[in-house]
C-alpha cells in the first residue's frame, strides 16, 4: 500500500485534524514539519495549486486539501469509519463538516486576524455559527453519535484553538452558557485519547498567533 | 413507496446547474421547482434554512443542500448504470480536490471580471485564464476530467458552461483562443443531452448578467 507520510505546520488546525483522523484509525505515518515562512521545494511539487499544508503522502503519491484527504483516510483505511454509510447521513456529515469550515472557522480567523468594522461583523457571524453548531449538537455526545466522526474533527478546533484566537485578538466568543451543547461536546472531545495526545503546545500557539495579528495589524496600519 | 425527487434551483446558477445535469445522466425523474430568489419561498428557507440558497434536492421529503454534496449523493444512491465518481480512493480525492478548485477559484476570479472595472476587471480575467489553463493541464488528453466517461468534475464544471459567452464579452477574451482543448471539452458536454437539456441559452445568461448588473449598480 504504501508508507504515509503528513506534512505539516504547527500550530495548523487543518494539519492536525489529519493526523487525529489516521491515529484514530491506527495508521502508522511520519509527520515532516514545514516551514511556512520558507516553503519547501517539495511542498511546492505536491500541492502546486495552492502550496498549502496540510499534505498527505501515501505511497509518494500527494493528496491535498483537509477535507479531501479525510474522506481520502476513510475510504483507504476501513476500520473505525468516520463517515456514516447511509447517503443521506454522509450528505448531513459532509454538509456540517463545510459549516464548521467555510462558515464558523472561516468567520473566526476573520474576526481574529481584523479590526473595527469588519472584526465586528466576523464576531457577529462566528456567533450565529456557533449558535447553529450548538443546536445541531443537541442530544448527541459527538456529532458523529456515540463515537467522534468527521465533523468532530473538521470542528476539533473548537476546544483547544479557539480559546488562543480569543486571547491574541482580545475577543470573547464562546460562552458555556450561550452553547451548552457545544460546551459539553468540547469536553468530551478533548478527553478522546487521540485528540488529548495529539494537540499543539499553548505557547507555540501563541506565539504564532500574536505574530499573525501584528502582521495583520501592522499591514493595516501602512495601507 | 413512490419515490419523491424534488429540486429547488434557479435557472442561471452555475451550482444549481449542476443537480439536473447529474440526476438526467443517472436517469433520474424528478420535479423542478424554479425558485425566486428575491422573494424566497417558504419551501426553501424550510428546506434550507442555515444557508437559504439552491440548490436543495428534497428526496423522499428529506433535504440535501450543496449542490457538490447532492451530486455526490446522487451518485451514491442511483447507483445503476455508470459511476459519477471513480472507483479507486486516489483518482476519488482527485476528483473532489479539482470540483473543491472550481468552487473555491474559478467561480469567484470569473465573477470578478463582471463585477470590477479598469485594471481590477484585468487582473481577474488573467487569474481566470491561469485557472481555466490549469484545468486544461488537468484535462489533459482525456475526453473527459472523468475519463474516458462523464464524471464528477464534468458536472461541476459543464453547468458552468453556459455562463463563458458572457465573461469573454466581460473580459474582453476568448476561451477558444486560450484554452482550445477545454473549448474541445466545452463542446464535448454540450452533445450530451444531460448538459444541452439543463442548459439556459449562452445569450440569455447574458441578458440576466446585464440585469443582474443594474440591480446591483455596476453599470
Amino acid at each position: 500500500m504504501g508508507e504515509v507520510k503528513v506534512v505539516g505546520a504547527i500550530p495548523s488546525p487543518y494539519c492536525y485534524r489529519i493526523e487525529w483522523a489516521l491515529k484514530h484509525k491506527g495508521i502508522t505515518y511520519e509527520y515532516v514539519e514545514e516551514d511556512l515562512r520558507n516553503k519547501s521545494p517539495l511542498l511546492l511539487e505536491y500541492n502546486p495549486v495552492y502550496k498549502k499544508v496540510p499534505v498527505l503522502l501515501h505511497g509518494g503519491n500527494p493528496v491535498t486539501e483537509s477535507l479531501v484527504i479525510l474522506e481520502y483516510i476513510d475510504e483507504t483505511w476501513k476500520e473505525k469509519p468516520i463517515l456514516p454509510e447511509d447517503p443521506y447521513e454522509r450528505a448531513m456529515a459532509r454538509f456540517w463538516a463545510k459549516f464548521a469550515d467555510e462558515k464558523c472557522l472561516f468567520s473566526i480567523i476573520t474576526a481574529f486576524l481584523s479590526q473595527g468594522k469588519e472584526q465586528e461583523q466576523a464576531i457577529e457571524s462566528s456567533l450565529e455559527a456557533l449558535k447553529t453548531l450548538d443546536a445541531e449538537l443537541e442530544g448527541k455526545k459527538f456529532f458523529g453519535g456515540e463515537t467522534i466522526g468527521l465533523v468532530d474533527i473538521v470542528a476539533g478546533w473548537i476546544p483547544h484553538w479557539l480559546p488562543a484566537y480569543e486571547e491574541v485578538a482580545g475577543i470573547k466568543l464562546f460562552d458555556a452558557h450561550r452553547f451548552p451543547s457545544l460546551d459539553e461536546w468540547a469536553k468530551n472531545f478533548n478527553e478522546v485519547l487521540v485528540i488529548k495526545e495529539n494537540l499543539p503546545p499553548r505557547d507555540k500557539m501563541m506565539t504564532v498567533y500574536h505574530g499573525m495579528r501584528k502582521n495583520m495589524v501592522s499591514s493595516a496600519a501602512s495601507k | 413507496m413512490a419515490e419523491s425527487v424534488v429540486l429547488l434551483g434557479f435557472w442561471a446558477s452555475p451550482y444549481a446547474l449542476r443537480v439536473p445535469i447529474a440526476l438526467a445522466e443517472k436517469g433520474v425523474e424528478f420535479e423542478y421547482k424554479e425558485q425566486d430568489l428575491s422573494s424566497k419561498s417558504t419551501l426553501l428557507l424550510q428546506s434550507n434554512p442555515i444557508h437559504k440558497k439552491v440548490p436543495v434536492l428534497i428526496h423522499n421529503e428529506r433535504p440535501i443542500c450543496e449542490s457538490l454534496i447532492i451530486v455526490q449523493y446522487i451518485d451514491e444512491v442511483w447507483t445503476d448504470g455508470s459511476s459519477l465518481m471513480p472507483k479507486d480512493p486516489y483518482q476519488r480525492a482527485n476528483a473532489r480536490f479539482w470540483a473543491d478548485y472550481i468552487d473555491k477559484k474559478v467561480i469567484g476570479t470569473s465573477a470578478r471580471i463582471w463585477k470590477s472595472k479598469g485594471e481590477a476587471k484585468e487582473t481577474a480575467k488573467k487569474e481566470f485564464i491561469e485557472c481555466l489553463k490549469l484545468l486544461e493541464g488537468e484535462l489533459g488528453d482525456k475526453p473527459y476530467f472523468g475519463g474516458d466517461t462523464f464524471g464528477f468534475v464534468d458536472v461541476a464544471f459543464s453547468a458552468y458552461c453556459c455562463w463563458f459567452y458572457s465573461l469573454e464579452i466581460e473580459g474582453n477574451f476568448k476561451m477558444e483562443e486560450e484554452c482550445p482543448k477545454l473549448m474541445e471539452w466545452v463542446k464535448r458536454c454540450m452533445e450530451r443531452e444531460s448538459v444541452s437539456k439543463a442548459l439556459p441559452d449562452q445569450h440569455k445568461i447574458y441578458d440576466y448578467l446585464g440585469h443582474l448588473k443594474k440591480r446591483l449598480g455596476l453599470e
